[in-house]
């Protein structure tokens, strides 16, 4: 189990968090000029790095805000911010 | 054509409840009808200064956190969100008194009294007994009166609020629909303190 840190109301379960995927995936500034091959990368195709991962989580079971982390994908550590410490693992 | 008659979501449990309850070690009771009304606004806006003005306290401001008037509870359940819990009836007087402090601005004001029930559950061994399904640390280090967190207890989603930390007394508002299965969880729960 992980404990996930919300920056609202702590560390907490796992199971109370809904996975958001990756982060900073922004929408394109002219979707209408897209062709199709882009279209279908910004909306399918997503990083799958082994290591640090930028990505989103929803506090559903509790203040059920969004928030973003750095998650360790071989390891499970989770970072906040910038820092290079583990908040929880 | 059958009489129409209101009762509440544990209506059906009321002897549940009473049955699971241990004297001295635990008791279980449903806490009906309870005024809820739930409130969005920007918590740094003058909107939210009125309303706290309005309602004789300030809306907290720390997540958990639980604010006490003479008739009401203001619970707070996101940055920019809370939920008010006053006795039965008073939706509607709580509702014009957000309504009006909150004027122009940008926020939203609904009374939501039929989407939670609420499971009082009071005594020494409340604590242990809520401890079975919920991950919190619910010590009273780390959860005194006047705070509250939404979790899950059971698996059910919850609000849980601790009312008093020297004689331990709870609120757990769950959703009307979840509310029958967590008394039976209750209920199965407290069965090892009858003796």
């Amino acid at each position: 189990m992980m404990l996930i840190p919300c920056p609202w109301c702590g560390p907490r379960n796992e199971t109370e968090f809904h996975y958001g995927g990756q982060a900073d995936v922004s929408y394109p500034a002219e979707p209408q000029q897209l062709s199709d091959a882009d279209w279908a990368r910004f909306l399918f195709y997503r990083a799958n790095p082994k290591g640090i991962f930028t990505e989103r989580w929803n506090h559903q079971a509790g203040c059920r805000r969004w928030f973003t982390i750095r998650r360790d994908t071989t390891t499970n550590e989770i970072f906040q911010d910038d820092s290079h410490e583990a908040v929880t693992r | 054509m059958a009489e129409l008659h209101g009762e509440s979501p544990l209506a059906a449990r009321t002897e549940t409840l009473a049955d699971s309850s241990v004297p001295g070690a635990l008791q279980l009771s449903e806490v009906a009808f309870t005024a809820q009304v739930a409130l969005r606004v920007d918590p740094k806006s003058p909107a939210a200064e009125r309303i706290g003005t309005a309602v004789g306290t300030m809306l907290p401001n720390q997540p958990g956190q639980v604010a006490r008037t003479e008739q009401l509870q203001i619970l707070w359940m996101g940055p920019d969100e809370w939920l008010l819990v006053g006795p039965e009836g008073s939706a509607e007087r709580i509702q014009a008194t957000l309504t009006e402090a909150l004027g122009e601005e940008h926020g939203s004001v609904v009374d939501v009294s039929g989407n939670r029930t609420i499971v009082e559950v009071t005594g020494p061994k409340s604590r242990e007994l809520l401890a079975k399904g919920c991950a919190l640390d619910l010590h009273r280090r780390s959860f005194a009166s006047d705070q509250c967190a939404q979790t899950l207890l059971a698996r059910a989603g919850v609000v849980l609020l601790c009312r008093d930390t020297e004689r331990p007394s709870f609120w757990i508002f769950v959703r009307a629909s979840f509310a029958r299965y967590l008394a039976d969880w209750l209920a199965d729960a407290a069965a090892e303190y009858r003796v």
